[in-house]
């Protein structure tokens, strides 16, 4: 019997018996094709070529990732220590009345929480998901910032599992110095670094607090997501 | 005339005539279209990106067995159940059997234009499985028991007045016209559905050969929510989606956002490559992709029009379509609607009932012009119109170009009815606007031109005869 897998294989091949030809190969009204110095189509440095500029050092990164961050509604905060983002997390705990925080354990943020003083939710194995929804807060770690688009990459790793960034109301990230990156292919390049072949079964790329533009394409933040994002990042 | 083409001229007649429905979308697409704009232009160069795309896209579709293949021995190398979908209803047919193997009762889906395309909504409701859509526009639409109007804004012909309407009929809201607060409501009556529901279904937007791992773009969260807290997450996925590396989303995501919603970045891309692995806090036990081909084998054997499956379903070329805007999404009747939708859909689902959307357009070649990854658009839209003429021309056409032929190669004949041309319109203007008129469905939207007084034979002689006066 053939299988589905054969039988759709088995078509392709057939399809592609006959060459296509190559895009912008294809009458006069579209555009010539271009000639670019690099190798193959699509590697990094092609990319980096033609996608949004970015800065040429970390200031420059960081000055880049607070423009993008205020054009997506993030709160981008720039603390110079560790005790800093402790001073600075207690100060959002007071103004936005958080009484359950949920958090997943490193010594970055569990540091972070107990400093806080508050009555704690660690996500871990087989963690109870109503629980999560009850916390006000989730803070998270994460891989890497992307000055470029203002995105944060974080992964079922170092983002304390699926949910927790994404379930309670307000999502916290606790980034360090090292972890700003300039660009997406940063990004991807690091994710190959970290984690080889073994990548997690989930990897994000958050880009600003949860929003919808589907009535009367009217921004509305705060859809199904987090309605609010914080990064702090810790300089030294 | 077949029953899709008539309705189609009887919707985009009443449609195009309806001043709320233009000033609901004009004001939709002009937003987009000023923020579109601002994110083109801090690329360092768009047209390149977007050749770059179309090469990537082009080996891909152009190597696709050898990249299909590759994506799903990797996600099943880290734990995804692969299925071949060769139809639609192998594909209903396999997602209904792991639903009633997990004893499933409520489904939380996530947009997925290729599960709309399969109609496995309307399946599993018959199977008395409970399905919420999570996806803010897709919910409104599904609420009004309709299809999605637009493949990326799928209830952008509604007002917040008629959706208010809509909550308080079926969701037992207090009227209200902030969208903000009509999305709280949305929000808080999908929040425990999330957490209640047996399965998530979602959508896919690339597959990466390298990884075995689909991506998801979306802005709200739920799709994260419907993907990562059940215990089963089905993705259906076209078997097109495949992008060769994980790096090449670099270029994809920010061209999808920019072209699709003026964005410089969607606000959650996801990859998901496999259920919950040894060492994770959460994610679902089982999961499922359903790689679906559905007649894009076909597409895929017509080289001519192979790069319309390089579509990214961004829905660009929907926003930019004078058809589309004036006779609005649905009145395509078809699962995909506006430029890419009339170039595709003959081909998933025949020629000569669909060939009519082919010349529903003005030939304008926006489409191709703004399409990320190049697709030549509006020459498909002539292919398909010749493609289909040549498989069944229609008869007054035929005869009508043979009797065109006898003419135009006789000098004689050709003068003489030249000159009768002008009594005829004597006799059109007696007619106009009645039912005898032969041109009444050109000349009631445009005016038809007038014979020139003189011939270029007559006009021709007399120069000559004046060219001798002169010369005497």
């Amino acid at each position: 019997m053939i299988t589905g897998r054969e039988a759709i294989l088995g078509r392709i091949r057939e399809a592609l018996k006959l060459s296509a030809p190559m895009p912008g190969d294809h009458g006069p009204s579209t555009d010539a094709v271009p000639v670019h110095s690099h190798g193959p189509a699509g590697s990094p440095a092609e990319i980096r070529d033609w996608l949004p500029s970015v800065g040429k050092n970390w200031e420059e990164n960081a000055q880049l990732f607070a423009r993008n961050s205020a054009d997506l509604k993030t709160t981008f905060l720039r603390v110079p220590t560790v005790a800093a983002a402790h001073q600075a997390l207690k100060e959002l705990a007071a103004s936005e009345k958080w009484a359950r925080v949920a958090f997943h354990q490193t010594p970055l943020i569990s540091g972070a929480v107990s400093s806080l003083g508050l009555t704690s939710f660690e996500t871990k194995a087989d963690y109870d998901v109503n629980e999560l929804e009850r916390c006000d807060v989730g803070i998270s770690a994460c891989d890497a910032l992307i000055a470029q688009t203002g995105t944060i990459l974080l992964t079922a790793t170092s983002g304390g599992g699926r949910a927790l960034s994404v379930l309670p109301p307000h999502h916290v990230v606790i980034a360090t110095r090292d972890q700003l990156l300039p660009d997406l292919s940063s990004g991807y390049e690091l994710l190959a670094r970290v984690y080889g072949k073994a990548y997690p079964s989930f990897i994000t790329l958050i880009t600003g607090p949860s929003r919808t533009g589907d009535i009367e394409r009217i921004l509305v933040l705060g859809a199904h997501g987090p309605k609010k994002l914080t990064v702090v990042l810790i300089e030294e | 005339m077949n029953a899709t083409v008539s309705s189609f001229l009887k919707d985009a007649k009443r449609v195009s005539a309806d001043l709320r429905h233009r000033s609901l979308i004009q004001n939709a697409l002009k937003g987009y279209l000023v923020k579109r704009d601002e994110k083109k232009a801090q690329f360092q160069d768009w047209q390149h990106a977007r050749q770059t795309a179309a090469e990537i896209k082009w080996d891909a579709i152009n190597h696709l067995d050898k990249y299909l293949a590759q994506f799903a021995d990797n996600a099943e190398a880290n734990g995804a159940k692969v299925f071949w979908a060769s139809t639609a209803d192998e594909a209903r047919e396999y997602i209904l059997d792991v639903a009633k193997k997990h004893s499933v009762k409520s489904i939380i889906k996530s947009k997925t234009m290729t599960g709309e395309e399969i109609h496995l909504g309307q399946a599993l409701e018959k199977a008395h499985i409970r399905v919420v859509e999570s996806d803010l526009g897709e919910l409104i639409v599904q609420l009004r028991e309709e299809p999605p109007y637009h493949i990326v804004f799928p209830s952008m012909h509604l007002s917040r007045h008629e959706i208010s309407d809509l909550f308080q009929k079926k969701l037992g809201s207090e009227p209200t016209d902030q969208p903000e607060e009509l999305t709280m409501i949305a929000r808080r009556a999908i929040r425990g559905e999330y957490i209640k529901a047996d399965m998530g279904i979602s959508g896919a937007n690339f597959a990466v050969a390298e990884t075995g791992m689909i991506s998801i773009t979306e802005n709200e969260g739920n799709a994260r929510l419907s993907t990562g807290l059940p215990k089963v997450h089905v993705a259906i996925c076209g078997i097109e989606k495949i992008v060769p590396r994980m790096e090449h989303l670099a270029l994809f995501l920010p061209m999808l956002a920019t072209a699709g919603a003026g964005q410089a970045l969607t606000c959650y891309n996801s990859l998901i490559g496999g259920p919950r692995q040894r060492g994770e806090v959460d994610g679902p036990e089982e999961f499922h992709i359903v790689l679906l081909d559905n007649s894009r084998s076909a597409l895929l054997a017509d080289p001519e029009q192979r790069d319309a499956l390089h579509c990214i379903r961004c829905g660009a070329c929907l926003n930019v379509c004078p058809i589309f805007k004036n006779v609005g999404g649905h009145t395509y009747g078809t699962t995909y609607s506006g430029p890419i939708g009339s170039v595709i859909t003959p081909h998933l689902r025949g020629l000569q009932q669909w060939k009519h959307l082919s010349q529903a357009s003005s030939l304008c070649g926006a489409c191709t012009e703004t399409c990320p990854v190049k697709i030549n658009l509006h020459h498909h839209l002539l292919h398909n119109r010749r493609n289909a003429v040549s498989e069944s021309a229609p008869f007054i056409e035929k005869i009508a170009m043979k009797i065109f032929a006898q003419v135009a190669t006789k000098p004689k004949l050709f003068e003489i009815l030249s000159v009768l041309a002008r009594f005829g319109d004597f006799f059109l203007g007696l007619v106009r606007n009645t039912v005898l008129d032969p041109l009444g469905a050109w000349t009631k939207t445009r005016s038809f031109p007038n014979s020139a007084p003189k011939n270029f034979k007559e006009m021709w002689r007399e120069r000559a005869a004046k060219k001798e006066e002169a010369k005497r």
